[in-house]
């Protein structure tokens, strides 16, 4: 009872911390007045909605954890408001930091609204790039890898190609691939295959080798032949490397797709952020990082949900 | 005849990493019945496992054959189940899945399907089915191994010190679950052990080997009714028999022992 109530106090404090110097010290005249002034709102919509939607966990029926204690985020919440509140102070309330290159922060989450439309059109053309070239990159590193994994020719052949190959680091492709594919599209969506692939490859045929060889003894004795043995034991076994493979190569492609669209790209999210650094406008650049952090966030989680639910069979095992 | 074994001249060398030639087993010859229980003892490094590789296939003899009612062994086939030490079940896969994977793997599964719950029930494994093997006892995977291998009705169970790594009550207690699986399923079964008390307790047929070079020693039949008395007259003296093979006893007269 004390801990929750402390938990809601200090969430409670740094909000109205946040709101009183949000509207009671006024705005420094250095800076451009922002056309969406809602700040002050955003925090107070925030803190409601964080009280409404623990309230509700708190009263639902079903299976909790620790994390399902009554406020048990609202401290980091209350960080982050301290964060945002500071600010807040150092930008527009008192110009400490230069005020073209810190711009408001109701000028930063205005531009999310003003200009959503070619946000949203840049990310929708960053995620298909994103989309394809993971993709391709998973599905040929997959494959090459089983194949260095389970054949000594393949291995043979392949495997100085994925060393001397590999280490290059995508971005370098660039210049090349550039010129070479039709569009720039295409060149940015085979450079991100080449970024997830290297990992992908290299981590599955290093799993596949260091599956357990009474695995596969065992499985003989039961009946399996060649490609039930690779496809049924080897593939679920080295399934952990795989996806720390991936794992490791989605990371690099945000890299990888970033640079690329700074460089040769006429959309995406790379392409906003480079050019509207070039128009000087800040404050869409900041956007555009933000918009760049939840787009990879979400990336990142449904890789992770992903990887809990094939991955089920580890807990207790290994965790990373 | 179903699950008759024959070792005929068997050698199996294996190369070591510098080079030299380690003789595994040189030159075995054994007749193993249907329906027969043995054990092969011996201290480590004399081939016993050697033997049971061979007789899974997962190894192939450097001289000779063996046989499995009449037919030379070239590769595994689920017509010989084995088990190891350890469990070496498949982690990612549940217990149910795990038995069954000898189905799935040969395609007939689908009209198996029934047999599945007839082998955990078998092994005592019922209500663990959708339990995860690294969720469950050293000694319930064991089971789920032996079950594993025995859902493909194999003639010959090939039991590589199965119990060895079991703390002592659940060995003695998987020592009667084999042989009342034994009498249920009536297949040959061959079993490396370091045990002799095992051996005595489970076997009709008892092989004792020596090491380097490897051979067979003796073979000794146990005629003692079931269920056995660790305690019986005949049950000690055989133990000592062995032992006495082994050369564990009346050692002291060729021992020098220096302090």
């Amino acid at each position: 009872m004390k801990k929750t109530l402390f938990r809601s106090g200090i969430l409670l404090l740094s909000a109205a911390a946040a709101e009183i110097v949000a509207v009671a010290v006024p705005d420094s005249s250095k800076h451009q007045a922002a056309k969406h002034p809602y700040f002050a709102w955003l925090i107070i919509a925030v803190t409601a909605v964080y009280f409404i939607a623990a309230l509700a966990n708190h009263f639902r029926k079903g299976e909790k954890s620790d994390k399902d204690t009554l406020f048990y985020r609202a401290p980091f919440l209350a960080g982050v408001f301290l964060a945002l509140n500071i600010l807040n102070i150092v930008t527009v309330k008192t110009a400490l930091l230069p005020t073209l290159y810190f711009p408001s922060l109701d000028r930063v989450f205005g531009t999310l609204f003003e200009d959503s439309e070619l946000i949203l059109k840049c990310v929708g053309y960053s995620s298909g790039i994103l989309l394809v070239g993971v993709f391709g990159g998973l599905i040929v590193g997959f494959l090459m890898g089983v194949g260095i994994g389970f054949s000594s020719t393949l291995s043979y052949w392949i495997n100085p190609l994925v060393r001397i190959l590999g280490p290059i680091p995508s971005t370098a492709w660039i210049p090349i691939f550039l010129l070479v594919f039709p569009t720039a599209r295409a060149a940015s969506a085979f450079i991100i295959g080449i970024s997830v692939w290297f990992p992908t490859v290299v981590l599955t045929s290093s799993g596949i080798s260091n599956v357990k060889n009474s695995y596969f003894e065992v499985a003989s004795t039961l009946g399996a032949n060649h490609f039930w043995k690779i496809f049924k034991v080897g593939v679920p076994a080295a399934m952990p490397s795989i996806f720390l493979g991936l794992f490791n190569g989605i990371c690099s492609s945000f890299v990888t797709l970033m640079t690329a669209e700074m460089i040769g790209a006429k959309y995406g999210m790379g392409w906003y952020v480079n050019w509207q650094k070039e128009m000087m406008c800040y404050a869409n650049v900041y956007a555009g990082l933000i918009v760049i952090a939840v787009l990879f966030y979400l990336v990142i989680t449904i890789l992770f949900k992903v990887r809990d639910k094939v991955l089920l069979w580890q807990k207790g095992v290994i965790k990373w | 005849m179903v699950g008759a074994i024959e070792f005929k001249g068997v050698k199996k060398d294996f190369k070591r990493p510098d080079g030299g030639i380690v003789h595994a087993l040189n030159g075995v010859d054994l007749k193993i019945d249907q329906g027969d229980f043995v054990c092969l003892i011996g201290p480590s490094g004399c081939g016993k496992s050697t033997m049971l590789r061979l007789l899974a296939g997962l190894d192939t003899p450097t001289d000779g054959a063996v046989f499995l009612d009449g037919e030379k062994i070239t590769k595994p086939n689920y017509d010989r189940g084995l088990v190891f030490q350890d469990p070496n079940l498949f982690p990612w896969l549940n217990i149910y899945d795990n038995i069954s994977f000898g189905l799935k793997a040969r395609h007939i599964f689908k009209e198996k399907r029934d047999t599945v719950k007839e082998f955990v029930d078998l092994v005592g494994l019922s209500g663990f089915e959708r339990s995860y093997p690294h969720q469950l006892s050293g000694g319930m995977c064991q089971r789920a191994s032996l079950a594993r291998a025995l859902i493909g009705h194999p003639k010959a169970l090939l039991l590589d010190e199965p119990l060895g790594a079991l703390d002592a009550f659940t060995r003695m207690n998987m020592q009667d679950e084999l042989l009342r699986i034994k009498a249920e399923q009536n297949m040959t079964m061959v079993m490396v052990t370091h045990d002799v008390d095992e051996a005595v307790y489970l076997s009709n047929k008892i092989v004792v080997m020596s090491p380097r070079p490897a051979k067979i020693e003796e073979v000794l039949e146990v005629h003692l009714s079931s269920p056995r008395d660790r305690n019986n007259p005949e049950f000690i003296r055989l133990r000592n028999e062995i032992l006495k093979i082994l050369n564990f006893a009346g050692r002291e007269k060729d021992v020098e022992y220096t302090i």
